[in-house]
């Protein structure tokens, strides 16, 4: 099965290692990957506050720039993404007047919204499309004794769990798992990271952020795993930052999940954006890579 | 002398038809369900920052007390992690609410002004909507030259480091066909019979 | 069509219905109309034909007249048929050559314009004058009623009315699950709002169960199979074995101070788990019957057939008996008195409360126990580590009022709360916090009781907890559960420390209420319960005849209620068995000669009334369990079933009257 593959702006700027780790392991697992040509921005949470209408057409355009590419569904590694190409879609199918103006609207385009096409995040695919069994057989150099926090973020899971529990989803700590490693029992699995509250308002979002990380180092983890760019980027970028104001309680490295995923599947790391980290990945590069 | 702020309302501030727009423009049908029991409020990590905590927010909106809904802090700091929505015993979609009430404060000119978070969104919004997509690193500098500059100057580290390992690139983010995505923003809202947004 | 020998002499009546009908249908005209109708002798109109002059206006017409038939156009024939039923036989006539108009309902109260009102009201009573034509006299069907009863569920609800009965010198058979009778009434330690022992004001009732020659008490036992008709069950209750002989064991524990097992290692079902107890044990030490049970899963001889059985060996009364079998007793019962109880909601599916995640979060119940002298405590509240807890956070409508999970309001759990909050800090001193979101207490002296926790110094917070999380963010929180709730009548949010967290868990429908629903004919409301037949005017009462509610199975109720519902399923029982018969509406069908046995009517009838005869092979109708809906009687291929008062003669006429003048 094909995938139309659905960056969004952050896996070309701040998550540029996503980018590259997600399609390292694609490629390690034999994935067959196509960038969605000419995809614009899915409007994020930011569009959705100041106007909605628009926020569903900028989805609805790339649902069907992606729906001509033939692929069985739109895979999108950012949870921003993932989840506001989700919510466009069933509020374009739940309201009859919205769906009219918006597939109107892409038609004035020249293109045709079908609304049929579904919408995946990596997690979902690699254990329910991949298989941890076949994961698990393609592991060249398991993580054996690294003790991971896996971090979900909020909307993976939040408000729709279409393939993971919302409460504790389990999905990474079972790929995690696969790849050898140890994922610790992570209580804030789903907590916010803050969202873009720590541009904003940043004592506030550090204040979230260190939260994460210190229950994070408490609970035994050498790292933390991410699954969205804005929450890499939060608990990775502002540790200094956090350390002045909270103290020294809460430094940790913090990677995508498919930067560890990638490792164990034997990718050399520079293919996997590991030197684009700002906390430290060094112990992990020394011990793995 | 200091003068004394009365606090009560008399029943004319209260715009009694709002709680029916609201239900509409955010599609929650249980906004009128809302038991006050403050799961929002209770289960949201930004809510030890709010100046109303989202039940109050709820509340204010439910009875129609709408500037004090809409010029809250409260609505921006909503990270829509929807923790609230989810946990909710009365399946108040609470963060679909705030997304509302966001769109209704700009309308109305009534955010917080000296909030970044609103001038962010409308940055954001701007930015994509003239190019399709949004490239962080303009947008913050965008962000901070209009709010906070000397903010800007302690970052430097840090927007260093971001550079030096290609994180943070300045070349502005476009789509080929931005006229066709124009179009289609543009039709949107004349489908949908809405006004521009100011 | 017309009638074979002239019509026969009809008395007409309309009533006013005070207003009610004479301002909208002009009920002169409409009496005026029936005067000129074929067969109608007396026309008439009053204010209130309900009314006894009204009745008696029937009555001396019947006899002055020599009527033959009567037609009321009133309000419902739900209302007031049987009235009307009644006066006509008084008068000396069958009371099934008797129409009734419904001119309140379906006319008056409907329509707005007079004129056309009065013409609909013509038109109807015009049909009905036709139709009774076609009346034949009936008579009422008389069923004996069996006086035995069965109660299943041997908790409050069922022990009273159980005891309610067997005061009255009739038969009982006493049906549970569990190895003992108690519920969860057994489990409690204190009750709301006087706090007297539990156990001392039940287990007199318990043993009362016990002493009683009337009551058949039949613990360990299901009910399997339910056959029959109000005054006629027939019963299936399988009676599992518990390996101890019921007559000779008088509970005197040698057996499990003997067996193999030294110490007690498997979880108590009694205690929640939070006891162990032997394979062969006691529920606990008030037990009704106190007979011990032995538990095949754990014990020795069941699960390796190699124990040398000292239990057999201490049992001086030679009551051990391992080669006991499963029975199945078929008993003959009149009534059904259901009492099957609720169980308490499971805050695992709230897994933000941390129940199951972190060991010193309880549940209201598993409170109930520890702080009981004769829990598995001692009555000591104590953490998991042996610590008395300083702090204690009570959180109301765990599993109620949540559209997540049960959406009603459990009613008892805020008592429940009150109830504990002064336990506990009676037990341990601690500081209790109490979060509600509405505090309902009320019924008698529960308000009361209420002002009495927050003289006692209760913290009251108005919230629902957010979540419990065992991670600190304050010195004050290190090695606690903290609690993240917003102090509503305050409006900001606080985190709150304590040692221990009690769940007041809300009360939920047994997981088998649908398989017990299924087998008894009855229905259930939208949240699981089984339904009454009218939520004010029939609160014990099913849909079925001869099967009455009791207890928590209908709805959670506090005990009380339960006790009063019992009995008033006794009194139900006790005025059906005082008749001794029951008299059945002759609306039933009747399959004629030319039914093909084709079977179409059978998985059709609702009350399951129509089997096939196996010697005729055509449909037979039990007339006991007929209720006269008509189903069999329309959906019949070839028209082989009739249906008393809906003969197709009769709704012919109707039909064809009624649109006359359109």
């Amino acid at each position: 099965m094909k995938y139309a593959y659905f960056p969004g702006c952050s896996l070309k700027g701040t998550g540029r290692a996503y980018e590259e780790s997600f399609l390292a392991v694609c490629g390690a697992l034999g994935m067959e990957v196509e960038e969605i040509p000419d995809w614009n921005c899915c409007g994020a949470t930011a569009y959705m506050s100041v106007d909605e209408t628009q926020a569903l057409a900028l989805a609805a355009r790339n649902l069907a720039l992606a729906e001509r590419l033939q692929a069985g569904a739109v895979v999108a590694p950012c949870s921003g993404c993932y989840l506001e190409l989700m919510k466009s879609k069933k509020l374009i199918e739940e309201y009859d007047d919205t769906g009219r103006h918006i597939r109107r609207a892409i038609q004035a385009g020249g293109l045709t919204y079908f609304g049929k096409i579904a919408i995946r995040h990596p997690l979902d695919v690699f254990v329910n499309d991949v298989g941890l069994e076949a994961i698990r057989s393609k592991v060249r150099q398991p993580l054996t004794g690294l003790h991971v926090a896996p971090y979900y973020g909020c909307q993976v899971v939040r408000p729709f769990a279409t393939f993971d529990d919302q409460r504790r989803p389990t999905s990474m700590d079972r790929l995690l798992e696969a790849a050898g490693a140890a994922p610790v029992d992570f209580p804030l699995r789903t907590r916010c990271c803050g969202g873009s509250l720590t541009g904003t308002v940043t004592e506030v979002g550090l204040r979230l952020t260190y939260i994460l990380l210190r229950e994070a180092t408490r609970r035994g983890a050498d790292v933390i795993a991410a699954c969205c760019p804005l929450c890499q980027f939060n608990l990775d970028s502002y540790q200094r930052e956090i350390k002045r104001r909270h103290g020294g309680d809460a430094e940790i490295p913090v990677v995508y999940f498919t930067q560890l995923l990638g490792l164990a599947l034997g990718a050399p790391a520079d293919r996997l954006g590991l030197r684009r980290n700002i906390s430290s990945v060094r112990p992990l590069l020394a011990a793995w890579a | 002398m200091e003068i004394i702020p009365q606090r009560m309302r008399y029943d004319s501030q209260r715009d009694p038809r709002f709680a029916q727009d609201l239900m509409g423009s955010s599609r929650c049908k249980t906004l009128t369900q809302c038991i006050q029991c403050g799961t929002c409020s209770g289960l949201c990590p930004l809510s030890a920052y709010m100046d109303l905590t989202p039940r109050r927010v709820i509340n204010l909106a439910r009875a129609g007390f709408k500037n004090d809904a809409l010029s809250c802090n409260t609505i921006w700091l909503c990270a829509s992690c929807y923790a609230c929505a989810v946990e909710c015993p009365k399946k108040v979609s609470i963060t679909d609410i705030m997304y509302s009430l966001k769109r209704l404060a700009i309308r109305e000119g009534l955010y917080p002004k000296g909030s970044p978070i609103p001038v962010l969104a409308r940055e954001f919004s701007r930015m994509v909507r003239s190019r399709g997509r949004a490239t962080e690193s303009r947008l913050v500098l965008n962000l901070y030259l209009k709010t906070n500059l000397l903010k800007l100057l302690g970052m430097w580290r840090m927007g260093l480091k971001l550079i030096t390992r290609g994180r943070f690139s300045f070349r502005a983010e476009r789509i080929e066909r931005v006229n066709e995505l124009r179009t289609v923003l543009a039709t949107a809202t004349a489908e949908a019979g809405e006004g521009p947004v100011p | 069509m017309g009638l074979a020998k002239g019509s026969p002499r009809t008395g007409f009546y309309i009533c006013h219905c005070g207003t009610n009908i004479a301002d909208t249908v002009d009920v002169d005209a409409v009496r005026r109309h029936a005067e000129e109708l074929p067969g109608v002798v007396v026309s008439c109109d009053y204010k209130y034909m309900c009314s006894d002059p009204g009745q008696e206006l029937i009555i001396q017409d019947i006899k002055e007249h020599r009527l033959e038939r009567v037609v009321v156009a009133a309000c419902s024939p739900l209302l007031h048929e049987a009235t009307f039923r009644g006066a006509v036989e008084r008068g000396g006539l069958n009371p099934f050559l008797f129409h009734m108009v419904n001119i309140r309902e379906q006319d008056a109260w409907v329509h707005e314009d007079r004129a056309q009102a009065t013409r609909k009201a013509r038109d109807l009573i015009r049909a009905a004058i036709r139709r009774v034509a076609y009346h034949r006299p009936l008579e009422r069907m008389r069923v004996g009623v069996n006086p035995n009863t069965l109660i299943i569920g041997g908790g409050i609800a069922g022990i009273n009315a159980a005891l309610n009965l067997s005061m009255a010198g009739k038969r009982v058979y006493l049906v549970e699950r569990e190895p003992t009778i108690g519920g969860h009434m057994a489990k409690y330690d204190k009750t709301f709002p006087t706090l007297d022992c539990a156990a001392c004001i039940l287990t007199p009732k318990m043993s009362a169960v016990r002493d009683s020659r009337n009551i058949v008490l039949w613990t360990y036992s299901e009910v399997e199979k339910i056959d029959g008709y109000i005054g006629n069950f027939r019963v299936q209750v399988r009676r599992k074995p518990r390996y101890v002989d019921e007559e000779t064991c008088v509970g005197c524990m040698q057996c499990v101070d003997a067996c193999i097992y030294k110490d007690a290692r498997f979880p108590s079902e009694f205690e929640l788990g939070l006891k162990k107890r032997k394979p062969v044990y006691m529920p606990f030490p008030q037990a009704v019957p106190p007979v011990v049970a032995i538990d095949p899963k754990t014990c020795l001889h069941f699960k390796t057939g190699k124990c040398k059985e000292p239990c057999k060996e201490a049992c001086a009364r030679d009551s051990i008996r391992f080669d006991q079998r499963e029975v199945v007793e078929e008993i003959e019962v009149g009534q059904i008195i259901v009492a099957t109880g609720f169980q308490t909601f499971d805050p695992a599916r709230l897994p933000q409360y941390g129940y199951g995640e972190f060991p010193n979060v309880y549940t209201s119940l598993e409170i109930e126990r520890l702080v009981n002298a004769s829990g598995p405590t001692g009555g000591q509240v104590l953490l998991r580590n042996g610590q008395v807890p300083q702090s204690v956070g009570i959180l109301h409508c765990v599993g109620s009022r949540d559209e997540n999970t049960n959406r009603w309001c459990s009613t008892v759990c805020c008592m429940t709360a009150l109830k504990l909050a002064h336990l506990v800090k009676e037990h341990t001193g601690a500081t209790v916090y109490s979060f509600y979101i509405d505090m309902r207490c009320t019924g008698k002296g529960y308000e009361e009781f209420y002002d009495r926790m927050m003289r006692e110094g209760v913290q009251f917070v108005r919230g629902r907890v957010g979540e419990v999380r065992d991670w600190e963010m304050a010195p004050e929180e290190e090695g606690k559960l903290v609690l993240r709730v917003e102090d509503t009548l305050a409006g900001f949010v606080r985190r709150i420390p304590v040692d221990l967290v009690i769940l007041a868990v809300g009360m939920e429908p047994r997981a088998d209420a649908e398989a017990v629903q299924r087998m008894l004919h009855i229905s259930r409301s939208n949240d699981g319960f089984f339904l009454e037949r009218h939520p004010k005017l029939a609160p014990v009462e099913t849909t079925t005849d001869g099967v009455y509610l009791a207890g928590c199975c209908q709805g959670p109720k506090d005990i009380p209620s339960a006790v009063a519902q019992g009995s008033a399923a006794a009194a139900h029982v006790l005025a059906m068995i005082s008749k001794g018969h029951i008299e059945l509406e002759p609306n039933t069908v009747a399959v004629l000669d030319d039914c093909s046995g084709c079977k179409t009517c059978i998985p059709l009838c609702p009350y399951h009334a129509l089997t096939l005869n196996e010697e005729s092979k055509k449909a037979q109708v039990n007339l006991a369990l007929c209720k006269g809906c008509g189903t069999c009687a329309a959906a019949c291929p070839s028209g082989s079933i009739t249906q008393n008062l809906f003969e197709d003669e009769q709704i012919d006429a109707e039909i064809e009257e009624t649109l006359a003048h359109v």
